[in-house]
């Protein structure tokens, strides 16, 4: 018994184990909590507070708080998922998002986010800020345009493949993701197969030569909102 | 009972939302049953003259004219609707933001590699509508009641769009519908 704690996620009860995040349990028990910068075999980041729950009445990121016995989590509320919506439309705004051209179009998930949230336009000022692009490696392109700043390549980069690539640099609206290298990304040892090209949410960090590979209509999120893997679980569970 | 009339632009666009429209293929036949275009360049009608239910914006706002257009709209309009990524967010035209607008000018008129034009001169008649120093979303410039992303729209989100405004449903679209490419 004593390898459970149960907790309760909006009124049903799920039993984690210790050293577990709500969200790891979460997922165990087929409830869904959005996330933009939590990826399965990186460690907890917290960054996009996409995954915010009200723990006790008091919002946490759920990818980085751990389970604890008896207490209350809130998740799929209206307040929740309105604010998680604003911060995906805060995204939108801050960064230059042309999905009509993106390759990533269709396996987007901060687009599948948008989608899930059901958000036809963001309510804010678009910033239209100046971002460059490295397109100086033969086989990877970094497009600073559509980064979300998860953070996701840098800690797939240093606990997976072992290498030390990527960086934040700046603070603010000026933070971006930069290469360990003079200047260019074609100066470090990035390699195609890294798992810090394949870990990019959007389409800041794309293979070359691959294109619109996947036809629309048959894309991961044409038709089934993201989480929905996560969700069959549950429903083929219970 | 009159017709609801229904008024469509294309401001800063390609056109591409007005052809899903049209891709609604044999239910125009009963759209028009429903409705009746008014200013639209569909029948190329220029003034507004009556009220309209329902106004259709493409594009967004990249010159004057734009702004006095959709101006018009919102004047003469029940409900305006964004219609397609370029009146939501500026679209492929606002990828010139992030440049000078005389850089821009300059690139396409004195500089760019294929530009003919030995006179030197950036096109500068009253007549031309004058550009803005950025696109603008058109809901940055007046109040948009709808906005249906893609680009284009699917026809069907038009058409649904439409169908539940004309008949007084909400407009809750299902998942499929709401794409942003």
């Amino acid at each position: 018994m004593s390898n459970t704690i149960t907790f309760m996620i909006d009124g049903v009860e799920i039993e984690g184990k210790p050293g577990q995040t709500i969200m790891q349990a979460a997922d165990e028990a087929g409830i869904y909590i959005p996330r933009l910068c939590a990826f399965k075999g990186l460690s907890p980041y917290g960054a996009c507070r996409v995954c915010t729950v009200m723990v006790n009445g008091r919002p946490q990121a759920a990818c980085t708080q751990p389970v604890a016995p008896g207490t209350v989590v809130e998740n799929d509320t209206e307040r929740l998922q309105h604010l998680r919506g604003n911060i995906v439309e805060m995204m939108f705004v801050e960064g230059n998002h042309y999905c009509m051209f993106c390759e990533k179009s269709g396996n987007c998930e901060l687009q599948a986010m948008a989608y899930r949230f059901g958000i036809a336009a963001p309510k804010y000022p678009y910033l239209f800020p100046e971002r460059d692009v490295d397109a100086s490696h033969p086989d990877i392109l970094i497009d600073r345009n559509r980064c979300i700043l998860c953070g996701r390549c840098i800690r797939a980069s240093s606990d997976l493949d072992g290498k030390n690539v990527f960086q934040f640099v700046g603070r603010g609206k000026d933070k971006q993701i930069a290469v360990n290298a003079e200047a260019r990304l074609a100066d470090t040892d990035i390699d195609v197969t890294d798992q810090a090209v394949s870990s990019c949410p959007v389409g800041a960090i794309l293979k070359k030569r691959v294109g619109y590979a996947v036809p629309i209509g048959e894309r991961l999120y044409d038709h089934k909102p993201i989480g929905s893997d996560i969700e069959a679980a549950r429903t083929a569970g219970s | 009972m009159a017709k609801p009339k229904v008024a469509t632009t294309s401001l800063c666009g390609c056109f591409g939302c007005h052809m899903s429209l049209l891709d609604i293929d044999d239910r125009i036949l009963k759209l028009v049953e429903l409705i009746e275009f008014h200013k639209s360049p569909i029948n190329d009608i220029k003034k507004f003259t009556a009220r309209c239910a329902i106004g259709l914006i493409e594009g967004g706002c990249c010159n004057d004219e734009n702004v006095h257009v959709l101006q018009d709209f919102r004047k003469n309009c029940d409900i305006l609707i964004s219609v397609g990524d370029c009146a939501i967010m500026g679209g492929i035209p606002a990828m010139r933001n992030t440049i000078p607008l005389k850089e821009c000018l300059e690139e396409a008129y004195l500089n760019g590699p294929t530009v003919y034009n030995p006179s030197g001169q950036i096109p500068n008649d009253p007549e031309i509508p004058l550009l803005l120093k950025q696109v603008y979303p058109c809901n940055e410039v007046v109040k948009i009641d709808y906005h249906l992303p893609g680009c284009p729209p699917p026809a069907d989100t038009i058409w649904e769009a439409l169908v539940a405004l004309l008949t007084d449903k909400p407009v809750d679209l299902p998942y499929e519908l709401i794409k942003y490419d």
